[in-house]
């Protein structure tokens, strides 16, 4: 390779919104259900049936805007993109071409200690399509509307991405604005967050974008890092060889880790957009925005302030804290319960972050509750039971959120405190070991530590090492 | 006396003074539609037995105090595009042939609460899409007065039943002219409300920006009362309107005083025809010698109405019929290879060659390229006759004029010269797009016997004043059967 190339990438994500109802209906938006449970006239597209807005996905939209800094459409409207296809029963989707909620927003990104802005150029509301089901034993397909008429927000930025780091980084940032606004859980595993990749090269220098492919099925972070370097590699190669790099859209194969052709633009369907008859136009009162800014809730930014200020553990400690709501609402919820803050951020970001690690899991992903991590905290506290102890009781919370006090009782696990069978379980072992008092006696600090082992061990465990310690010293 | 001969209010007094029971009045529809359905064809379904099922539970709940409404217990028909649940509803297509709503539309649904009973379904354009109810797939329906000519369209089933007696009222829908040219063309009375008065959940749709249901009776007490019940502020339906008042009916005064109506010059010029306009001017004057205000003005933009007309309906119409595709509901064809093959079959064979002509006209003017040429300048022109129209409200509180350019043309002369067929929709088409009330009443009948439609237009939610002007001009007259309905009864 002769040259130096520059790799140009632009996203579009689109993401579930977490409405109790579907966007133009009451139906119900929950995951799973047998098929066609959760459908009526309208998102299953009979004949007669209307849409009616749902205002909450307006205002999740206008606050996701808020937080990504965009201008928010005061008057605007929807669309129809019409394309035949079986998931989609009216055959027509509901989305925003001409008047998106929300325009010129931009977030900014922090890659290895670089900050750097993306700029969104906008967010739209559309409706989400049912599932198709093909049935190879009777070789047809069959189609589920439960996921038809879910609300999506689509979040399309500028091209202003330059590698996958970037990309990892603004998708991260993302989801942590939306899921810090409750707006959505933002799985991208099932699929409540999508990214479609644009992607060009150039060389470096150049004015002008190279013409873009667009990626989809991508179902995770590695797989977007692992298309964006496949996708920039394939269009290299292309220009090296001299060939023309296509515009088109392709489809990952993550097993395969290549991406193959599935429309050329020049059999790109025109989607005939033109504003939705059915629905009038949403105008955005002075008061709806202002009250949509109110319910706004703390972001990330403002929370690490308000952490810095209100609990005295480290930045290390508010930056790993702040990465994700559900690790902060945790942390404030068991403070809340009387666990000092730094006794809780050490659990959540030492044992938790490692069973999650050892487990592959996403924070997200976190079953025990802030009661029973308070409830543990406060046995160590209490000496109730040793460090030890608690990390296998730990685990037992991370995996199956059971109640620590009854746990620890049930298996006999407390401390014992009762001096008196200390002591005489420390006389015995004393008594046992002559050569390591011995060495004690003549100043090896570090028998000590054998001694203790041993009366732990007789103790099975159960007892505290700083009383083992203090009774050891007044025999010796 | 003959039952069927009562309009809808006069059997619903007759009813709740238990003078006529619930069954004879349907028995009495049910015998008039024996004796002239096979030569009219007004219906797509009829319903007999649940129609006689319907009357006694009607009758019940009458007796019983629960329905006490003024039209209790009289039998409806029900244009084929409004969805009667577990009712075939077919929009008069081949690809709906088979399908029966899981729903009922909210308009048929606040006339089954009034304690309507339901004869069935009548015939129509196809999807709507028609003058002359001739391009149903069921057969062409026949003008009541002369059954060589159509009864207009595209609700020409409706208007035909209202006047051949097969019912004491009907629901039409009104995108274009739909409600009232066949009810200037039958002799009959009908109302297209003001956009958003009439709930349009369940409505099947064709334009959605301008479709409106609306009744089609034998006078305007009848229209006026039946509005009256299927006006609704439906939360189902976003273009659906809180009203202010609805008592259409206490506009039923013989009093047009000081009212002051509008003639648009732009009416009455070419292809009007002269007996027609005859008939309307004289309807001006007898309204005048009753003390309106009656003056001449130039509405304006009337000849870009059509082609605004039929760029917007037909844009809504190609999206709107795109969910008939053979996969969820209807028709689908039978043998095919693939997606796409099953779509296209199904669709050729589902769809007539009028709504097919729509279909691609619409695609056309919405096409990436043709969208702002065609598609944003039909909305201007739209906003411009809005303009037009408030304009002349600020001078007159009705205008008047013909409904249609003729009386009821012959059977098959139409539809091979659609350009002309479309310009048969010049005085009713504005009213849609600048979503205003309109009413079509007899006024007349032109030397083939043929009746004569007379148009009011009211300003936005101004039922009551086109209410008010017609019941007072139609006092000044009786109203008319055809010969085939009095032929029974010597």
């Amino acid at each position: 390779m002769s040259k130096a190339y520059e790799t140009v990438i632009g996203l579009e994500v689109h993401v579930e919104l977490s409405t109790k109802t579907k966007i133009f209906c009451g139906c119900s938006t929950e995951f799973g259900g047998a098929p066609n449970t959760h459908t009526c006239p309208v998102c299953s597209g009979m004949p007669g049936s209307l849409p009616v807005l749902n205002k909450a996905v307006v205002e999740k939209a206008i606050a996701v805007g808020l937080a990504t800094n965009c201008s928010i459409t005061r008057n605007c409207k929807f669309d129809r993109k019409n394309y035949f296809y079986p998931d989609n029963p009216q055959n027509y989707q509901i989305s925003q071409l001409y008047y998106p909620i929300c325009r010129d927003g931009k977030i900014e990104i922090n890659v290895n200690g670089e900050k750097k802005y993306v700029r969104i150029h906008e967010i739209h509301m559309e409706e989400d399509a049912g599932k198709l089901v093909h049935d190879s034993w009777d070789d047809s397909t069959l189609v589920d509307f439960n996921r038809s008429g879910v609300p999506l927000i689509e979040i399309v930025s500028e091209p202003d991405m330059r590698s996958a780091d970037e990309v990892i980084a603004y998708l991260e940032k993302l989801r942590m604005i939306i899921q810090y606004l409750g707006a959505s859980d933002c799985k991208l595993n099932e699929g409540s967050m999508r990214a479609d990749v644009n992607l060009s090269v150039r060389e470096v220098g150049a004015k002008e974008f190279g013409t873009r492919t667009e990626t989809k099925n991508l179902n995770s972070f590695k797989a977007i890092a692992r298309a964006i370097e496949a996708e920039r590699e394939r269009q290299i190669d292309l220009l090296e060889e001299g060939k023309p790099v296509i515009q088109e859209t392709r489809r990952w194969d993550d097993n395969k880790e290549c991406s193959y052709a599935m429309r050329s633009k020049e059999d790109a369907q025109d989607y005939r957009y033109f504003p939705d008859p059915d629905l009038v136009p949403i105008i955005i009162s002075e008061e709806w925005l202002e009250e949509v800014k109110r319910r706004q809730p703390e972001l990330r930014d403002e929370k690490k302030e308000r952490y810095q200020k209100e609990f005295d553990i480290p930045e290390y400690d508010i930056d790993i804290i702040t990465s994700s709501k559900r690790m902060a609402d945790l942390f404030e919820e068991t403070i809340e319960l009387g666990a000092a803050p730094k006794k809780v951020s050490n659990w959540l970001m030492v044992e938790t972050m490692r069973l999650l690690k050892e487990n592959e899991m996403e924070v997200e992903d976190i079953k025990f509750s802030a009661d029973n991590l308070a409830k543990l905290i406060a046995l160590t506290e209490s000496k109730a039971i040793n460090s030890t102890v608690a990390k296998e009781v730990f685990e037992k919370v991370f995996y199956d959120n059971i109640d620590p006090e009854k746990y620890v009782e049930e298996h006999g696990l407390k401390t014992v405190n009762d001096e008196g069978a200390l002591r005489k379980v420390i006389e015995d072992v004393v008594a046992n070991n002559p050569q390591s008092v011995e060495d004690y006696r003549s100043g090896k600090e570090k028998a000590i530590g054998f001694l203790v082992g041993q009366t732990m061990k007789a103790m099975k465990g159960k007892a505290d090492p700083s009383m083992i310690n203090q009774i050891l010293k007044e025999i010796l | 006396m003959e039952l069927t001969s009562l309009t809808a209010v006069e059997l619903g007094k007759k009813i709740k003074a238990k003078e006529v029971s619930v069954l004879e009045a349907t028995e009495a529809v049910i015998a008039q539609i024996e004796k002239l359905e096979g030569n009219l064809n007004c219906y797509v379904t009829l319903d007999k037995e649940g129609a006689r099922k319907r009357a006694l539970e009607v009758q019940e709940k009458i007796d019983a105090g629960e329905l006490t409404g003024p039209l209790a217990g009289v039998p409806v028909a029900i244009k084929d595009n409004m969805c009667t649940k577990g009712m075939l509803t077919t929009c008069s297509s081949k690809i709906l042939s088979n399908f029966n709503p899981t729903y009922t539309a909210e308009a048929v649904k606040n006339l089954e609460d009034a304690g309507a009973v339901i004869i069935g379904k009548t015939n129509m354009d196809e999807f709507a899409m028609g003058s002359t109810t001739e391009t149903s797939y069921y057969g062409i329906t026949k003008n009541p007065w002369n059954e060589n000519h159509v009864p207009g369209g595209s609700s020409g089933g409706s208007a035909a039943a209202v006047a051949a007696e097969e019912c004491f009222y009907a629901l039409g829908s009104d995108t274009g002219g739909s409600i009232r040219q066949p009810a200037s063309f039958c002799g009959v009375t009908g109302i297209k409300p003001t956009y958003g008065t009439v709930s349009r959940y369940g409505l099947i749709a064709y334009g959605s920006s301008l479709d409106q249901i609306g009744p089609l009776a034998k006078d305007v007490t009848d229209c006026a009362t039946v509005l009256e019940i299927i006006s609704s502020h439906d939360k189902k339906d976003s273009t659906s309107v809180e009203l202010k008042e609805k008592d259409f009916t206490s506009a039923l005064v013989d009093d047009v005083k000081g009212m002051k109506i509008g003639i648009p010059r732009d009416y009455f010029g070419d292809g009007l025809d002269k007996e027609v306009k005859e008939a309307v001017l004289n309807a001006a004057k007898v309204l005048e010698e009753k003390g309106a205000i009656v003056e001449e003005f130039d509405l304006n933009l009337v000849e870009y109405a059509i082609p605004a007309y039929y760029v917007i309906a037909a844009a809504e119409a190609s999206s709107n019929l795109e969910r008939f595709d053979g996969v969820k509901y209807g028709y689908r064809t039978k043998d095919f290879d693939g997606l796409h093959s099953m779509y296209k079959k199904t669709r050729s064979e589902g769809f007539g060659s009028e709504v097919k002509r729509r279909i691609m006209l619409g695609s056309f003017v919405l096409s990436s390229g043709y969208y702002d040429a065609y598609y944003v300048k039909a909305l201007k022109v739209k906003a411009l006759i809005k303009q037009a129209f408030d304009k002349a409200f600020e001078k007159y509180d009705v205008i008047l004029g013909p409904t249609a350019p003729t009386t009821a043309l012959e059977v098959g002369k139409s539809l091979s010269d659609p350009i002309k067929m479309y310009l048969g929709d010049i005085y009713t088409v504005s009213v849609n797009l600048a979503g205003l009330p309109g009413i079509s009443l007899p006024c007349g009948k032109d030397s083939k016997g043929l009746p004569i439609g007379l148009q009011l237009i009211g300003n936005a939610f101004e039922e009551k004043k086109i209410i008010r002007t017609a019941y007072a001009f139609e006092q000044t007259r009786a109203y008319e059967r055809p010969e085939m309905v009095k032929g029974g009864e010597k």
